[in-house]
């Protein structure tokens, strides 16, 4: 089973790299994009667990406690 | 007496911590491996900088998951004393031993300069009277923007845990904040690098009276 998690700076966290990366869209003429948020990826293999509530709970223990940092970041993530 | 001085895969300002501790203020100290799981019988702790684990992931996240940090925290919750410098800060930032986050600077630039602190009335020793209205630090981060959401600033402030504020902001941190300690008064972290400003050829020496004023909190060091 893959897991793929998305983390994304909080929606009122100030994002330095987004509004750089965003400055540049602009600069490419794609002038219609605002709110540019930079986050990452983390994907992985899991072996031996089926996709059922305890074990989207412990990926959440997982991604609040080591994949994001919740005073800043959001996550989500598809298991499949 | 004696401090330990944490030392992660990637840590660079653990000899300087213990240069400073050690042969400029004349404290025993030394390095403890990340992956030992015991403080010893150490009386204070020293979280250093430098880019732990490469700063994967987030600055600090990797680390706080190494073996040594549970007893760091354990430490900390007996009221022993701790502080974290720079990646430090990140560290016990990302562990929960500090409230916040450090994220990248608005300049997006890694700033390596010597900045002027304000020198904030926080606790007994981290304060005007001990330390001076304005102390000059060095700082060499990318990653120094202090955030903090409103509730937890007005908690900072309310509890004076604030320990510093850029004169000049060079990080776009909210408040200014250049360090802040724990609401029990015992856990320090701070951007600025004190260890890197203990003798006369470095940019100032106002860092080994923030030291002193660390190990103070356990009275190490002497008055």
């Amino acid at each position: 089973m893959k897991v793929t998690v998305f983390v994304t700076p909080k929606k009122n966290v100030l994002d330095p790299q987004g509004a750089a990366v965003g400055h540049a869209m602009h600069h490419l003429g794609f002038e219609s994009a605002h709110d540019v948020r930079v986050g990452k990826t983390i994907a992985f293999d899991v072996e031996g667990e089926q996709d059922t509530p305890e074990f989207r709970a412990k990926l959440d223990k997982l991604c609040d406690d080591l994949l994001s940092n919740p005073i800043i970041e959001d996550f989500r993530y598809e298991v499949g | 007496m004696e401090v330990a001085v944490i030392q992660f895969p990637g840590s660079n300002c653990d000899m300087d911590a213990i240069h400073a501790v050690k042969d400029v203020i004349g404290v025993e100290a030394r390095l403890l491996w990340h992956k030992e799981t015991s403080l010893g019988n150490a009386d204070a702790v020293i979280v250093p900088g430098g880019f732990s684990y490469g700063d994967y992931l987030r600055c600090g996240a990797i680390a706080k998951v190494s073996p040594i940090m549970a007893a760091v925290k354990a430490f900390a919750g007996s009221g022993g004393p701790v502080i974290g410098i720079c990646n430090g800060f990140q560290i016990l930032c990302e562990s929960g031993l500090l409230p916040g986050a450090l994220v990248m600077n608005t300049g997006l630039e890694f700033i390596c300069d010597t900045q002027e602190l304000a020198v904030q009335n926080s606790t007994e020793h981290f304060c005007k009277a001990s330390l001076g209205e304005t102390i000059r630090l060095p700082i060499a981060h990318g990653e120094g923007n202090y955030r903090i959401d409103e509730a937890g600033l007005a908690q900072l402030e309310a509890n004076k845990q604030i320990l510093f504020r850029y004169a000049s902001n060079p990080n776009g941190a909210i408040g200014d904040i250049a360090g802040i300690r724990n609401e029990a008064g015992n856990v320090f972290g701070m951007m600025p690098h004190p260890e890197r400003a203990v003798e006369g050829f470095m940019p100032s020496t106002d860092g080994e009276k923030v030291l002193r004023a660390f190990l103070r909190s356990r009275k190490l060091a002497a008055a």
